[in-house]
């Protein structure tokens, strides 16, 4: 069954703090489509993006979001990426001492405990050879499996690392947050071209990103501008040339002017 | 009005006395110059008070030790290596082992020596028979440069009372490539006096490990070692150490490594159990060009408290001391660990590096680290850091957004802490092994 993800009436503040930052958002994303979600920096975008994945940092004050029709608030950020759920963080942490092939096994093997208690997790040859299968079509050194997660990463390997890890977990409904951003040319056609092939009737993905640049690259059905913690605008591919061109401004006075009647 | 005042009593002393010395010597038919040494030892040993107030000291309480329980020396009760946990004895690497020495509640119950090495004139054996067979030796370099009677109340007793030990001696211009594993386990409660002298001659080489261990008891023990590593000139030394002592063990001991010209000294400490430690761990950089790099990682709970005072003496120019000691406490545990750099007057080019990195996972818990140099010169390049952290949610969180539990996220985070120390023990099995003792621990 394709998946559907539903974002309702969503508010959101940081976690003991009443100012919201997520103001009703709504939004439906369904297993096939890419969405494309733009705005000004600060309008809210990784908050969006966060609340979705569950980061206790933040408090949903009102609304609902469901996959398949089930209450995602409910869920803890683990079950939810086993529900099928991926972030690809703008701003990934380092984990010391954690290689990146030891965390992305534990991640299969939490997935395969998850539906099977008695699992013994994935066996390390066929751990391996699936890693070097995904690193090879990322263009990703197969060194990158030994280092410890993030730690030290370039601003573009931590994008990478990201990639990979979506590659590897295969969600059904991806958020990449900002994840062009830092990359340079060639980079951003490599990740991009991963996202096309795990996108299609498997994969949906809600692409975040401050720039059109990116959209060169990954072609989204849906455009969507974020502002001021909520969605003030949706469109075809078209809006985006518009936003190119116009910049956000446009979105400002209009969005102001929607606020006087 | 009521006076509060913190340690109103002293700290008993042990009730051993120069008999016991004397009966000791007599049992392992020793030379006079080392029953004098004793004799030396143990005068010096009344004459100095039980450690209380001093800076190194004032910050360790051990007065809840029951002398009573643990000053006997624990009797060798005919037990054999069959009582010695099997993890313990596993070999360190897969293939071949160097030698293999184990001792139940101090006495030797295994020893064997690879005969490749027993025919380069490696020597690996008890201290005891050591007495007999390489007197020479022993004379010149038992706790005479390393670790010596004058080092503190418990050096005193320790040299005027081990009552085993090993002796490792490499000859120079060798390679002892197999690694030599000792293990010291303790059967019933008590006191053990065990030490190790590793003396490599120059230009050699050795890997070992020694681990401590002991069956669980209620009664109380005390552990009061003295650990002497001796690198000569272009010497190469990895040493390992493993302590694991039951929860009602306390230990006192000194450990010194002394590096000779252009040699290297790698050493890893792991403490893990006892209930309390007051380790003085320090390293003598006597040769120029002379390398040491010391690590430790330690991790406590409940009502342990580890004590760590280690020092870095750079006693020669261009010498390199390099010291990083990664720590976790939970429940109400306690640890400490105070450092030194040190460096004679005129030392030119030194470089002397101390970290102390703190995991603190329990609100009661309680972390101390107290870095220090005292640097006479200055063509130097010394440094000191000590980091605290506690178990972060962000990161937390990252592991679980890719579909890991919580508590695994959290072992994980915590492994991940320790994992540069652990990838410092060269054995792979070890390694293992270690991750899961520190894994129960969390867990635990
Ligand atoms: N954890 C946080 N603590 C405090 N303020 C936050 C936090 N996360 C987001 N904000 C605030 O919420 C607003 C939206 O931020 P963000 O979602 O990061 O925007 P965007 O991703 O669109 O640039 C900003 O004003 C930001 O400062
Ligand atoms: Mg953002």
């Amino acid at each position: 069954m394709a998946a559907t993800l539903e974002i309702q009436n969503l508010h959101a503040s940081v976690e003991g703090d009443e100012s919201l930052i997520l103001s009703g958002v709504d939004l439906t994303v369904r297993q096939g489509e890419i969405h494309a979600l733009m705005g000004p920096n600060g309008s809210g975008k990784s908050t969006l993006a966060n609340v979705l994945m569950g980061n206790p940092a933040y408090e949903v004050q009102e609304g609902a979001i469901l996959l398949d029709g089930e209450d995602v608030l409910e869920m803890e950020p683990d079950e939810r990426s086993r529900a099928g759920l991926f972030l690809a963080f703008q701003y990934p942490v380092a984990i010391p001492g954690v290689t990146v092939a030891n965390f992305l096994r534990h991640a299969i093997n939490a997935r395969m405990k998850a539906e099977d208690p008695d699992s013994k997790g994935i066996p390390i040859p066929k751990f391996a050879r699936m890693m070097r299968e995904k690193m090879t079509q990322l263009h990703i050194d197969h060194a990158f499996a030994g280092r410890y997660l993030n730690e030290g990463f370039s601003g573009g390997e931590k994008k990478r690392a990201e990639v990979l890890q979506m590659a590897v977990l295969e969600p059904r409904i991806a958020v990449l947050d900002e994840t062009d951003s830092g990359l340079d040319i060639d980079a951003l056609r490599i990740v991009a071209d991963g996202v096309n092939s795990l996108t299609g009737p498997n994969m949906a993905a809600l692409v975040i990103t401050h720039y059109q640049r990116m959209l060169n690259y990954i072609k989204p059905d849906f455009v969507h501008v974020m502002y001021d913690g909520r969605i003030v605008e949706s469109g075809g591919p078209a809006l985006a040339l518009e936003l190119e061109e116009k910049g956000y401004e446009w979105i400002r006075e209009k969005h102001l002017a929607q606020l006087e009647f | 009005m009521a006076v509060v005042r913190r340690r109103s009593s002293l700290p008993q002393a042990p009730s051993f006395t120069r008999a016991d010395v004397e009966a000791l010597s007599g049992e392992i038919q020793e030379p006079n110059w080392l029953l004098e040494r004793r004799l030396e030892a143990w005068d010096r040993y009344l004459q100095t008070p039980m450690p209380y107030m001093e800076e190194e000291w004032r910050r360790t309480d051990y007065r809840h030790i029951r002398w009573q329980e643990a000053d006997r020396l624990i009797p060798a009760n005919g037990a054999t290596a069959a009582v010695v946990p099997s993890k313990n004895l596993e070999p360190l690497t897969g293939d071949e082992q160097g030698g293999l020495l184990v001792f139940v509640d101090g006495k030797v119950v295994q020893l064997e020596l690879a005969n490749s090495l027993a025919q380069k004139g490696v020597i690996f054996t008890d201290l005891r028979s050591a007495v007999r067979d390489h007197q020479d030796l022993l004379k010149a370099h038992l706790m005479t440069r390393a670790v010596t009677p004058a080092d503190g109340k418990f050096a005193a007793l320790h040299a005027a009372l081990w009552n085993h030990g090993v002796f490792v001696y490499v000859p120079r211009d060798t390679v002892a490539e197999l690694p030599l594993h000792v293990v010291c386990y303790n059967t019933s409660a008590g006191a053990a006096l065990g030490h190790v002298l590793v003396l490599l001659e120059d230009n050699a080489q050795a890997t070992m490990q020694v681990e401590y261990a002991s069956r669980r008891s209620d009664e109380q023990s005390a552990y009061i070692g003295a650990t002497e590593l001796i690198v000569g000139a272009g010497s190469n030394l990895r040493y390992v150490s493993l302590q694991d002592w039951n929860r009602e063990t306390f230990e006192f001991s000194h450990q010194r490594g002394v590096v000779g010209r252009d040699a290297q000294l790698d050493w890893v400490n792991g403490v893990m159990g006892s209930r309390l430690t007051k380790a003085f761990i320090e390293v003598d950089a006597v040769g120029a060009g002379a390398n040491a790099r010391v690590s430790g990682f330690f991790f406590a709970d409940r009502d342990q408290f580890f004590d760590l005072d280690t020092q870095q003496n750079h006693n020669a120019p261009l010498t390199n001391t390099d010291l990083l000691f990664k720590g976790a406490a939970r429940d109400n545990a306690r640890t400490l660990w105070q450092g030194m750099i040190k460096s004679l007057p005129q030392m030119q080019r030194i470089d002397g590096y101390q970290v102390c990195r703190n995991l603190m996972l329990s609100d009661k818990a309680r972390m101390d680290s107290i870095p220090g140099l005292e640097i006479e010169a200055d063509d130097v390049a010394c440094s000191h850091a000590a980091t605290f952290g506690t178990l972060e949610e962000e990161p937390i969180y990252y592991l679980m957004s890719r579909g890991i539990t919580r508590p695994q996220a959290q072992l994980m985070i915590i492994e991940g802490f320790f994992d540069e120390l652990l990838q410092r023990v060269p054995f792979e099995r070890v390694r293992q092994r270690l991750m899961n003792e520190i894994e129960a621990k969390i867990i635990g």
